[in-house]
């Protein structure tokens, strides 16, 4: 079990991504009046002011808008997994989205799993989700194979 | 409009005090403080007693009352503590400026104390295990220290812009060698070479140890009153030339990754209102002090207020760009890399020495002195004229 600080699950901004993220769907915020989408979730359409949000799913691909690697001291909890990187996505679909995530060779590998000089920005990553508490799903990325690259 | 006060060289800044500033300290942060309100004071030559206002950062342990008790002031008529941490520092300038000359106070002092070598008292040592708000989107996944937050966002930015290591270098070295001008820097006596910054661990890449500020105790406190009494005070005034705050609705604390554009700068709300209060623009300054917890801060800092071009605060570092007799000396006591690290209020003391003559590592010729505080969120900034 990691000891990263996990987030509150129940809140009501917030629960819809977590349940989303349990049921391995990456979800953002979408206004009922203009349609902008937002992340992170917060209450209002921060476009238009409107009101009320919905969730919907994105495909959950990006690239690397930058990334940092974080070396000890940490917290007692990661002292065991410095140094591991750190990761900004971009998202494909809604290029002003950006998520912070960690990026990893599997759905269940530690976060210090990618060795840092394999990580440049720009790098294509999608998403994976892993279970990490009853109630926490992380979504996490992994390096996308290279579908649609020319060879 | 008729019914609006210009705050425009209305008050100064008439006394500065600070203790010594080092690790593990045997002082409590409120001796601390009382030393360095009492030897603001003196400066002034004023008495403790004719305090009638308080301001301090959101973060300060010591509470106003506890200060007015220990030091015996009488009647406080006016006292705030201004949000966001070190983007808060220049702030309490303001709020002091704004109740002198709105008559809610006659002597304002403002302070930071502050014990920060004891591990437990880091307040990312202290993260939760369950997180909440922005925390939410960041600690999840490793972002835990304020050093991640920015490493991440200087990636991106040396990414874009061409800045390399050796522009951060030059930003850690010049205020290094400043410091060593100054013997109340905790650094002083300490040169560092480039080989040395090279050399130095890491702490989040692209940060190295000489990226980020010290880990130190002390207290630093002012004194602002009106410009009328100031030229009976003791000491040769600073006067608020203009104070200005900010944030526009795409800002939060630290770095902002989910705003549209991140490498624009959070400064932009409070440069425009700074400017337009200012007769001096961003090309007047011969003498600047930057709020500098991390080395890119200040290329932030150098483009945000207009002293270059969005991308150019790297470049402007070049041939020595920002130390003593380049173009714009930066944090001329050494900043909060290299002299002490307390929010920035030492970046104030600074610029109070700048307009007296008397800095470690004065600048001639200079007339005017821009301070700020941290621009990666909320923030504020001061012109200080003689």
């Amino acid at each position: 079990m990691t000891a990263i600080p996990l987030p509150y699950t129940d809140e009501p901004d917030t629960r819809g991504f977590w349940q989303a993220a349990r049921e391995g769907r990456l979800v953002v915020q979408c206004c009922t009046a203009c349609g902008h989408r937002q992340f992170p979730p917060h209450p209002f359409c921060e476009n238009c002011a409107h009101a009320e949000t919905e969730w919907v799913e994105t495909p959950g691909r990006g690239n690397i808008w930058s990334f940092g690697v974080a070396h000890g001291p940490s917290l007692p909890g990661l002292q065991d997994v410095v140094p591991y990187p750190m990761i900004v996505v971009e998202l494909d679909e809604h290029p002003h989205i950006r998520m912070v995530g960690s990026l990893v060779t599997g759905p269940d590998a530690p976060i210090n799993s990618v060795p840092a000089g394999d990580i440049r920005i720009g790098l294509p990553v999608e998403v994976t989700f892993a279970a990490v508490s009853d109630d926490v799903t992380l979504p996490r990325w992994m390096p996308r194979r290279s579908e649609g690259r020319k060879p | 409009m008729s019914d609006t006060i210009s705050l425009k060289d209305r008050t100064a800044i008439v006394g500065i005090g600070e203790t010594t500033f080092g690790k593990g300290m045997a002082e409590s942060e409120e001796q601390l403080a009382c030393m360095a309100i009492k030897a603001a004071l003196d400066d002034a030559g004023i008495a403790p007693s004719e305090v009638d206002g308080l301001c301090s950062l959101n973060m300060e342990n010591v509470w106003q009352h506890d200060i007015a008790r220990d030091l015996g002031m009488k009647e406080v008529t006016y006292y705030a503590q201004i949000p966001a941490g070190g983007h808060g520092g220049c702030g309490t300038v303001g709020h002091a400026a704004m109740a002198i000359a709105t008559g809610q106070a006659k002597v304002v002092v403002g302070w930071r104390s502050r014990k920060r070598s004891g591990r437990a008292s880091r307040i990312w040592a202290q993260t939760e295990q369950r997180v909440q708000g922005r925390d939410t989107w960041l600690r999840p996944w490793g972002i835990i220290r304020p050093v991640d937050e920015v490493g991440v966002l200087a990636a991106r930015y040396m990414h874009e812009f061409g800045a390399t290591r050796d522009h951060l270098a030059n930003v850690a070295l010049a205020f290094r060698s400043h410091a060593n001008r100054n013997p109340n820097a905790v650094m002083h006596g300490k040169p560092m070479t480039r080989e040395d910054y090279f050399a130095a661990r890491w702490i989040s890449e692209p940060l190295c140890l000489f990226d980020c500020c010290l880990e130190t105790d002390g207290a630093i406190a002012f004194v602002v009153t009106s410009a009328e009494r100031a030229r009976d005070c003791r000491a040769r005034p600073a006067y608020i030339h203009a104070v200005a705050q900010g944030f526009d609705g795409g800002s939060t604390m630290l770095a902002n990754y989910f705003t549209a554009d991140p490498m624009r700068s959070q400064a932009a709300t409070c440069a425009k209102s700074l400017w337009r209060q200012s007769d001096f623009g961003p090309s007047d300054m011969k003498v600047a002090q930057f709020y500098d917890a991390f080395t890119p801060e200040v290329f932030f800092t150098l483009e945000g207020y207009g002293f270059c071009g969005r991308g150019e605060g790297a470049a402007f570092t070049e041939d020595g760009g920002i130390a003593l007799g380049g173009r714009l000396p930066v944090n001329t006591g050494g900043g909060s890399l290299s002299e002490v690290y307390l929010h920035g209020f030492n970046m104030i003391t600074e610029g109070v020495k700048q307009m007296r003559g008397t800095s470690t590592g004065q600048v001639d010729s200079a007339d005017c002195c821009f301070v700020s505080s941290s621009d990666l969120g909320p923030t504020c900034a001061v012109v200080l004229r003689n």
